[in-house]
């Protein structure tokens, strides 16, 4: 079942099998959605949106609103203009959002609309605002789409008055709402006063009152976006999500920005800890010292277990960096890390570590996808795979225990409320690393070597 | 939302029935989504590939950027008896410098790189919206690969902007045509099932209940399908047609190039079981099968009698909305409904015809509302207004339902249950109690 893949490796130039990306759009959905009454909008085909909502939608298992311009023929061939135009219309009246996000398609990419025009034509109602963000699908990934989104907002919005107001920028990147409240709640415990942007947490994670809200509580808002201009920092969380961001704030209003890794494991979120720390003069808390011992404490009580293991670890770049620093803390050996997302900075950030680590044998590679991966596994066997759904068909395959983390998971619950990222989304990973080896343990024991006690 | 309003150019297409809807004036459908609504539909490309992609056999490569692959990358939950390639991901993954050149090349060499390693007899090529607009001859590629390597390429035209879903079924049943219409087959005593996509395993039971009646199956199109059984398909005496959105024009079509009649069914609840199975053996004329299918339908109705009087009592007086694709499968769902003692108050479909409205109209009661191409705001106002207990619909009204703190049941890819036949009947009902009965709404925070 599920093995058609060939072991023998074969150049593949034009054929994409089993992808381990998607397209911009939906991440740029996504960043929309962490602003406070925000309705994104795709400028495309209808299917673009469906897609997109049904995607999120499964992975978060929360309604994910977006509206779209429902392109015609007629659309494709005279331009976009009088869709979005109608659709701004549609939207304030019915929906009756603060701001509307509008990304492009491929399809209105290629056909050229110019958003900055059409936008500038449009009658937006007093209060109100129009952003967009060009995501053509044709050039890197949804991650990109997100970090375009993401700067979008700022370049659209922000300002600077002058006055400082004292806050950080906190740039999450392409994370789960259960991480964004764990960065939020290391800065409230580090005593720093800060904006996060987007923030999708009470968003994409909102608790059941027995009311649907188009626009629930969470997210940034657009008065927060405004005046992230005078913020004194930002925190830029994974160079592939956040930088553009960060990058956008420092050019138009001169907000420096420190550009951090995802804080996932122990030494990435000791550097986000010592970040927090920096800005604001304070000590770190007992209950954050006590976290981190208590992490890694762990570690040493599950050591026997995770030493040598081999692993690979697909995704999303930020986020699978993050994994693979965490496992090599661990003594595993992330034997393939691989991520759809093109970008050579992947591949020596990953090359890095493998130095930093010592280990020898690991492949990193940008642009690929899960056939290639399973060809690499067929050849030269691992323990344990790290990644979203779309790893089960190999994990299957190869009977290889399997551990879902990052984006997008499709046929699990809960996993967007819990944190990766922290010591204490360390502890949750590492759970789930040594759960699934030890369970693998058991279930492949000889009668007479099954124990009780592990 | 509590201002939820409906847009000027939506009101159309909602039909309160008690407003004395059945003057004949009808409500507007079939028509193009309003731009700027949060419409639940998707596009051309989807639906083309939603109807293609249960061909197990087949390489499905997806011509455009990631993107279009990626989200219908085995989305569907249609089960294989055999070949499992379809629930791989095939792209082209156009890039920039493909959008400016021309994806032509890209093309041939990704068919060229799949003819070579696997040899295969069939390869289906979707052409997304980009393909349509940077005018890749998708056809001539096509044809110039399926006689370099002598196999089958069927491009499937489906440009997402070009229409809605429904033209999306109408271009994958273009391509089954292309494929099948070259072979001559004999005659034989069978059926073809067209549009059931096997999804939990569905299709099995149809044939199951086809064979207890002594009817043969000869080809099914598009669940658990092959090469070889689409092949077949021409030499059938009678098609059965289960999902009459995506497939009616296909039917259509054997029908005047074939010769082969077809008949509308639907194995969804007791009595579409029942009517489907006799009409089945009637068409056919074969009346040893007719006998069959009363004694065996009279046996199963009878079978669920205790069953369904133990649910009925958890169930009766309970108000059902449905949200669903076709207007075939939201007439079955009243008739069920009604079966349990349940009321529809509120029923759209995405792609329902004027037929199936006007039926509609007539099944339910006078408090209803009726629509074509909802939003979720619509769906929300029209739910609560009528106080919905449960909604029947796909993946994207699951959270909105629970939002609301009203039950769901997924009538749509994310069944996890066959919902068809009588075996359909006990896990349909199961499942609407488990869910309207489950303690878990008392937990809600009510709404001050």
């Amino acid at each position: 079942m599920l093995d058609y893949t060939k072991k023998e490796k074969y150049d593949r130039t034009a054929l994409r099998v089993n992808p381990a990306k998607t397209c911009q759009p939906v991440g740029a959905m996504y960043a929309a959605l962490g602003v406070h009454e925000c309705m994104p909008h795709s400028h495309g085909s209808q299917g673009c949106c469906a897609f997109h909502r049904m995607f999120l939608t499964r992975h978060f298992k929360d309604p994910a609103m977006a509206s779209t311009s429902s392109f015609t023929e007629g659309a494709s061939v005279f331009g976009g203009g009088s869709n979005l135009k109608t659709a701004a219309k549609n939207i304030f009246d019915i929906y009756n959002p603060k701001i509307i996000a509008v990304h492009t398609t491929c399809l209105s990419e290629t056909i050229g609309d110019d958003l900055n025009a059409f936008i500038q034509d449009i009658d937006i109602p007093e209060g109100k605002y129009m952003v967009h963000t060009n995501t053509p699908s044709y050039k890197g990934s949804h991650i990109t789409g997100f970090s375009n989104m993401v700067a979008s907002f700022i370049s659209y919005l922000s300002v600077s008055s002058g006055n400082k107001n004292g806050k950080a920028v906190l740039m999450p990147g392409f994370v789960n709402p259960g991480d964004m409240r764990e960065l939020k709640r290391l800065a409230t415990a580090l005593g720093v006063s800060y904006t996060m942007l987007p923030d999708t947490s009470g968003v994409l994670d909102s608790p059941m009152t027995g009311k649907f809200e188009m626009y629930p509580k969470g997210g940034t808002t657009v008065e927060e976006i405004i005046a992230l201009g005078n913020s004194e920092l930002t925190l830029a969380f994974g160079k592939f999500a956040s930088e553009a961001g960060a990058e956008t704030l420092k050019k138009k209003c001169g907000v420096p920005y420190n550009l951090l890794p995802i804080p996932i494991g122990i030494s990435r979120t000791d550097e986000y800890i010592i970040a927090l720390q920096a800005f604001s003069k304070t000590e770190v808390p007992y209950d954050i010292e006590e976290e981190r011992g208590q992490l890694v404490d762990i570690l040493i009580d599950i050591h026997p277990y995770t030493y040598n293991k081999k692993v690979a670890i697909f995704g999303d770049p930020d986020t699978v960096l993050g994994i693979t620093e965490f496992v090599l803390e661990m003594g595993m050996i992330p034997k393939y890390v691989l991520t759809g997302t093109p970008g050579d900075a992947f591949v020596s950030a990953a090359e890095a570590l493998f130095t930093k680590f010592g280990v020898d044998g690991c492949i990193a590679k940008a642009g690929g996808d899960l056939y290639e991966l399973h060809q690499w596994i067929k050849e030269d066997g691992i323990d344990l795979i790290i990644g979203g759904t779309h790893g089960k068909h190999i994990a299957r395959a190869e009977d290889i225990p399997f551990i879902r983390a990052g984006f997008p998971i499709i046929d699990r619950y809960i996993h967007s409320y819990m944190p990766l990222v922290g010591y204490k989304g360390g502890m949750r990973l590492a759970e789930m690393i040594t759960n699934a080896l030890m369970d693998r343990q058991d279930r492949d024991a000889l009668e007479e070597d099954f124990e009780m006690v592990m | 939302m509590e201002n939820a309003r409906v847009l000027e150019e939506r009101k159309e297409f909602i039909l309160h029935k008690s407003d004395g809807g059945c003057g004949g004036n009808g409500m507007k459908c079939d028509a193009n989504s309003v731009s700027g609504a949060v419409s639940q539909r998707a596009c051309v490309y989807c639906g083309a590939r939603v109807v293609l992609n249960p061909i197990t056999d087949a390489f499905h490569i997806v011509h455009g950027p990631i993107g279009c692959a990626s989200y219908t990358w085995d989305i569907r939950g249609s089960l294989s008896s055999g070949e499992d390639l379809y629930r791989n991901s095939f792209s082209t993954d156009l890039r920039e410098s493909d959008i400016i050149f021309g994806g032509e090349k890209k093309l041939a060499a990704a068919i060229e790189e799949i003819a070579e390693k696997y040899h295969p007899k069939l390869i289906f090529v979707y052409a997304t919206c980009i393909v349509g607009v940077i005018g890749d001859d998708v056809n001539a590629v096509c044809k110039g690969m399926s006689e370099k390597y002598n196999m089958r390429v069927i491009p499937v035209k489906s440009p997402g902007f070009s229409g809605n879903k429904s033209v999306g079924y109408k271009m994958a049943c273009n391509a089954i045509m292309e494929l099948i219409s070259k072979h001559n087959q004999p005659k034989q005593e069978g059926v073809n099932i067209l549009g059931d996509f096997n999804l939990a395993g569905e299709l099995w039971i149809i044939e199951d209940y086809l064979a207890k009646l002594g009817i043969q199956v000869v080809s099914t199109f598009t669940g658990d399908s092959s090469y070889e059984s689409l092949l077949k398909s021409p030499g059938a005496r009678l098609n059965i047609v289960q999902c009459a959105g995506s497939s009616t024009y296909l039917a259509n079509r054997m029908e005047e190039e074939m010769g082969i009649p077809y008949i509308k069914v639907s194995f969804f609840g007791i009595e579409d079981t029942t009517n489907s199975l006799i009409r089945i053996a009637e068409a056919l004329n074969n009346t040893e099968a007719k006998e069959k299918a009363l004694a065996f339908t009279k046996k199963e109705t009878e079978k669920l009698q205790e069953f369904l009087a133990k649910y009925r009592k958890n169930l009766e007086g309970k108000k059902a909305a449905i949200y669903v694709g076709g207007g075939f499968k939201a007439i079955s769902l009243i008739r069920q409904f009604q079966l349990m003692g349940m009321e529809t108050v509120v029923v759209g479909t995405q792609t329902g015809k004027k037929d199936d409205y006007e039926i509609i109209e007539s099944l339910v009661g006078s408090n209803t509302v009726i629509l074509d191409d909802t939003n979720p705001a619509e769906l929300e106002k029209f739910m609560k207004a009528k106080n919905a207990d449960i909604l029947v619909g796909g993946v994207k009204e699951r959270p909105l339902a629970y939002k609301l703190g009203i039950a769901f049941c997924d009538h749509n890819h994310e069944r996890k249950h066959p919902l068809c036949g009588f075996d359909g009947v006990v896990n349909f009902i199961k499942e609407i109690n488990r869910s309207i009965n489950n303690p878990v709404w008392k937990y809600m925070k009510v709404e001050g």
